[in-house]
């Protein structure tokens, strides 16, 4: 049976990983090699990195870091930031990462997803959608949550799920950082408008925000950060909890 | 000698790093020569069928590979280097495939209860064979496609995995073998399967 995903997620600047990871044994916990090390003994199904930084002169720090991760976890990982083009999707590929995800661009370039979808396989291609309530909807945002597109969440959802999207990795502007569950409301709802797997992230603060994630909607995956990062549980522990409730997961 | 073959087709590094960590000898390459002198093959591939059957063509590389595996010397092609040893796939308006086995590859067709791509971790029902030594019965390992192999011959399905329905996610005969998952991306099972085909 296919199993319910837990994906860990590291933010990445200059090749490091920011935001404070606080492993115990880490020799430095901002290797993102070492960090996602510890990941793949913990066995999580995936791991998301986002480049926050994403200017032009980080693009080869970000590709040699890639490149570097590849050759040293043996599990699948999407690399997401700043991804403009064809090249910028080609170069991370080729450097190893296994999917990449795309946001801003997607909006702004719809052709983008087609044209990679086309070339390179759904499978690879992830479309990251930020949204926010408005009123009776949710809007999407770009550029890292700063600029309101006017685009209804779910319309664009169903719209690059056409376009060739492999999966969509939903975050709840409104939910992320609050660690008080993930936003069911709409991530049930793009998840059933959609038949391409969706990750829901933002607002895991307790296990049973995972159980309520995969309970209550249809997301395949569930992406924390800090939760994983400070410790608070390991991805074991939420799996085991969720096995517990007879939700499929990979032990 | 391992030989990965590179044909322009996705990410070959990261194969190439876990046959290394278990001590496997590789070379990169997309040489008819290297193809023929070659003890193993290992085919990756990512994208579209059609795509990878024109890049085989464009670098004469479909003949080395028929006469290789024709000697029945250990092969591994993965995800899409599996697909192409069929006879063709719903996938591709121009292409045939190599034919080595026979059928084709089908798409997963999208449904209430099924999302297409197949994407993560599922299970393995497998019949024993040299390439799951030590891999027990419904151990997980990482699936990332849209499109799985029918064969036409039973006999030549090793392991199937249950998504929509029972596909064939392990195919072999003697020593050509083919995995519609990615073991260099999953984990410890993996590994144990690349170290098996390492031993072959």
């Amino acid at each position: 049976m296919l199993t319910k995903r837990i994906i860990p997620c590291l933010d990445i600047k200059e090749g490091r990983v920011v935001k404070g990871v606080k492993f115990l044994g880490l020799r430095d916990a901002g290797d993102p090699v070492e960090v996602a090390q510890a990941y793949d003994r913990q066995k999580a199904d995936e791991l998301v990195f986002l480049d926050i930084t994403a200017s032009f002169e980080n693009r080869k720090t970000l590709i040699a870091l890639v490149a570097k991760i590849a050759a040293n976890i043996y599990m699948p990982f999407t690399v997401g930031g700043g991804i403009r083009d064809i090249g910028d999707i080609r170069d991370l590929l080729n450097a190893g990462a296994d999917k990449v995800s795309i946001n801003t661009a997607g909006i702004k370039f719809p052709g983008l997803i087609s044209d990679a979808a086309r070339k390179f396989g759904s499978q690879c291609i992830v479309v990251a959608i930020d949204a926010k309530r408005q009123t009776d909807k949710w809007e999407v945002f770009i550029n890292g949550g700063r600029t309101a597109t006017g685009q209804d969440a779910v319309e664009w959802a169903k719209e690059v799920a056409r376009l060739g999207a492999g999966e969509i990795l939903l975050t709840s502007m409104d939910y992320d950082g609050t660690k008080d569950g993930y936003d069911l409301a709409l991530t049930k709802s793009i998840s059933e408008s959609v038949s391409i797997p969706v990750i829901a992230s933002g607002g895991a603060g307790k296990l049973e925000d995972f159980y309520n994630c995969f309970s209550q909607t249809k997301a395949d995956a569930c992406l924390a950060a800090s939760i994983f990062h400070y410790q608070e549980f390991t991805v074991g522990q939420v799996k085991e909890y969720l096995k517990e409730r007879e939700v499929a997961v990979r032990i | 000698m391992i030989i990965i073959v590179d044909y322009g087709m996705g990410n070959i590094h990261s194969v190439q790093k876990a046959l290394e960590a278990l001590g496997a000898k590789t070379i990169v390459s997309n040489k008819p020569a290297d193809i023929a002198a070659a003890d193993k093959i290992v085919l990756p591939g990512v994208g579209a069928f059609d795509d990878a059957i024109l890049e085989l063509e464009k670098q004469g590389l479909i003949d080395p590979l028929k006469d290789y595996i024709r000697q029945d010397k250990p092969f591994l092609g993965i995800c899409l280097g599996m697909q192409i040893l069929f006879e063709a796939s719903e996938e591709a308006a121009l292409k045939k495939g190599l034919g080595i086995f026979k059928g084709k590859v089908k798409k997963f067709i999208p449904g209430p209860k099924l999302k297409v791509p197949h994407m993560g971790w599922n299970q393995l029902k497998a019949r024993s064979s040299p390439l799951l030594k030590g891999v027990g019965d419904g151990e997980f390992v990482y699936f990332c496609h849209s499109y799985y192999p029918d064969p036409a011959e039973k006999d030549i399905v090793i392991a199937t995995t249950d998504y929509g329905c029972d596909f064939a996610s392990i195919v072999g005969r003697g020593n050509i073998f083919g995995v519609q998952f990615h073991p260099e991306k999953s984990q410890e099972t993996g590994l144990k399967i690349l170290k098996n085909f390492i031993a072959l």
